[in-house]
């Protein structure tokens, strides 16, 4: 769906923000793009709908590059891409609902229908009685919410969103990103977001890229990224379990399993080893349990 | 007392109905030109949605010039340019011409400050979302800026109506020319003081309806 190909952003001031990026989106799929601060990562998903100018490298969009394209054709993309912000930028002047029907406005959707969609999205992100009120009179979470209906209002099929729930605190949070999932699950609209908290990633996302330095360092599917060894983004998928002091003949080590995990387990246990610490959650498609275990020197899970 | 009051009382009320419509249509041909000129100065600058140096250069000058002449040399230096477009050079419709033309840079720079406060953020995302640059400042910029761009029209006004005054003393009439004409070079002190009190009643008049408009408009 989204191919981004050898991605380069210089800055005037010379600062190299973007230094070769390559990533794909696939139809469908909420893709996390995870890393420090100053790694690169608004420039990034800014580039994708030009509101920032790559340096060089493509962008592709169901085949057709969006680094090339001027004018009418740009605005008819953007109108394809929807997208979601930190501090939410909702127009104060406007109400929620006229402020989801911005986009229609400029799509040149007559008022009336302008008005039946504005009030639809705004119950699909559950504020159908708000749709009166002004930015002021919301919540953080709900603003994040008539953003998120206003980056729907033109039926994307791809969805940006920088950092959407930094802003707020972690219940709504958790709010916005079960809203992102089910969108995502029921109008099968594809996500890019970028996040600093793996949290997120953990909570909403399908596939994550770790990017450092303005690269693409890492990526995959998270099931299949949490089992790689030595992978710095398992290592912040999965944080420590804690340490636990053992005796000489003892032998701690915290362990990684996946559907498996009972078995594995048991049968370590029937072996003599103890489980100190253990919990199991689902990381994308996968269930992933990890466990403290202390064996006695010669076993081994 | 009595006698003079019957006698300068409608003079008085000529004078101001002189002095509303000097300001008032002064303000009606600065408000568009104003805007205009401001929507460029922004959008000509670094970063702007038409940037171009030298665009925002020669408007800067030609605004900084406008704002630099002090506005009694303008009333003078303007006679020919007033002489062609309304046909006189004395009286309320000849100093509208240069009120307009000394006002209109000032509430540029006014449109201009205003604007730029409107966060980028807001900008952005009605990019994203398709818009047109007429778009970006129709549906964004303006609207947006409209409580701050209230109290611009506020403040312009009543810098206005202070010109005006001016304009009265070469013959263009309203409060300012009553004034000088009754009160200073006639030594009718009352005429001064009443001529001020109306000023003041204007201003504050103003002051607090402008007020209360950009409050009505403040959703932030
Ligand atoms: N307009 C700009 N001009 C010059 N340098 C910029 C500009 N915008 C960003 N940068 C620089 O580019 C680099 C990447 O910035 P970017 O905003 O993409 O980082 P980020 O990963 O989103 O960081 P954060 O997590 O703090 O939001 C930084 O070094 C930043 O200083
Ligand atoms: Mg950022």
């Amino acid at each position: 769906m989204l191919e981004i190909s050898g991605l380069r952003k210089v800055f005037p001031n010379g600062v190299v923000a973007l230094d070769g990026v390559d990533l794909s989106v696939p139809a469908g799929e909420i893709v996390g793009v995870i890393g420090r601060s100053g790694t690169g990562k608004s420039t990034l998903i800014r580039c994708v709908n030009r509101l920032e100018e790559p340096t060089a490298g493509t962008i592709t969009l169901d085949g057709a590059d969006i680094t090339r394209m001027g004018g009418a054709e740009l605005r008819a993309t953007r109108r394809r891409i929807g997208m979601i912000f930190q501090q939410f930028n909702l127009l104060t002047s406007r109400t929620a609902a006229e402020n989801v029907a911005l986009p229609l406005e400029i799509a040149g959707v007559g008022r009336a229908e302008r008005g039946r969609r504005a009030h639809e999205l705004l119950e699909l992100v559950g504020l159908g009685d708000r749709g009166g009120s002004y930015p002021s009179q919301l919540s953080g979470g709900q603003k994040q919410r008539v953003g998120i209906a206003r980056a729907l209002a033109s039926e994307p099929s791809l969805l940006l969103s920088d950092e959407a729930t930094s802003a707020l605190d972690a219940e709504t949070t958790t709010s916005v990103l079960d809203l992102l999932r089910r969108i995502n699950a029921e109008l099968g609209l594809t996500v890019l977001l970028i996040t600093h908290e793996m949290d997120v990633v953990r909570a909403a996302c399908d596939r994550v890229a770790l990017l450092d330095a303005g690269r693409v360092v890492e990526e995959g599917p998270l099931g299949e990224v949490v089992a790689r060894p030595g992978s710095r983004l398992a290592s912040g998928l999965l944080p420590s379990l804690g340490r636990v002091e053992v005796g000489g003949h003892e032998h701690a080590e915290e362990v990684v399993l996946f559907e498996d995990a009972e078995e594995r387990l048991a049968a370590a246990i029937a072996d003599g080893a103890r489980i100190e610490a253990r919990s199991t959650e689902r990381i994308g498609e996968r269930r992933v349990t990890r466990a403290l275990v202390v064996t006695p020197k010669e076993v081994a899970v | 007392m009595n006698d003079g009051w019957s006698e300068w009382a409608p003079l008085l009320w000529t004078a101001t109905r002189e002095t509303l419509v000097m300001v008032g249509v002064a303000m009606l041909v600065t408000i568009p030109f104003g805007l205009l000129l401001g929507v460029l100065l922004l959008l000509t600058d670094r970063g702007g949605q038409l940037e171009s140096r030298v665009a925002n250069r020669v408007l800067g000058a030609i605004v900084n010039v406008g704002r630099s002449v002090p506005f009694i040399i303008l009333l003078v230096a303007v006679i020919p340019l007033t002489r062609a477009l309304v046909g006189t050079t004395i009286g309320t419709t000849a100093a509208i011409v240069p009120l307009a033309l000394a006002t209109i840079p000032f509430f540029a720079r006014i449109v201009e400050t205003a604007l730029r406060e409107v966060p980028n953020g807001l900008v952005e995302a009605a990019l994203a979302s398709g818009a047109r640059r007429r778009e970006v400042v129709s549906k964004v910029l303006v609207p947006e800026a409209l409580p701050s761009l209230v109290s611009g029209v506020t403040i312009t006004t009543i810098g206005v109506i202070g010109y005006s005054a001016m304009a009265g003393a070469v013959g263009g009439g309203g409060l300012g020319d009553v004034a000088i004409r009754y009160g200073y070079q006639r030594y009718e002190t009352e005429v001064t003081i009443a001529t001020v009190v109306v000023l003041v009643l204007l201003v504050q008049l103003l002051q607090f309806a402008g007020d209360r408009v950009s409050r009505r408009l403040s959703h932030s």
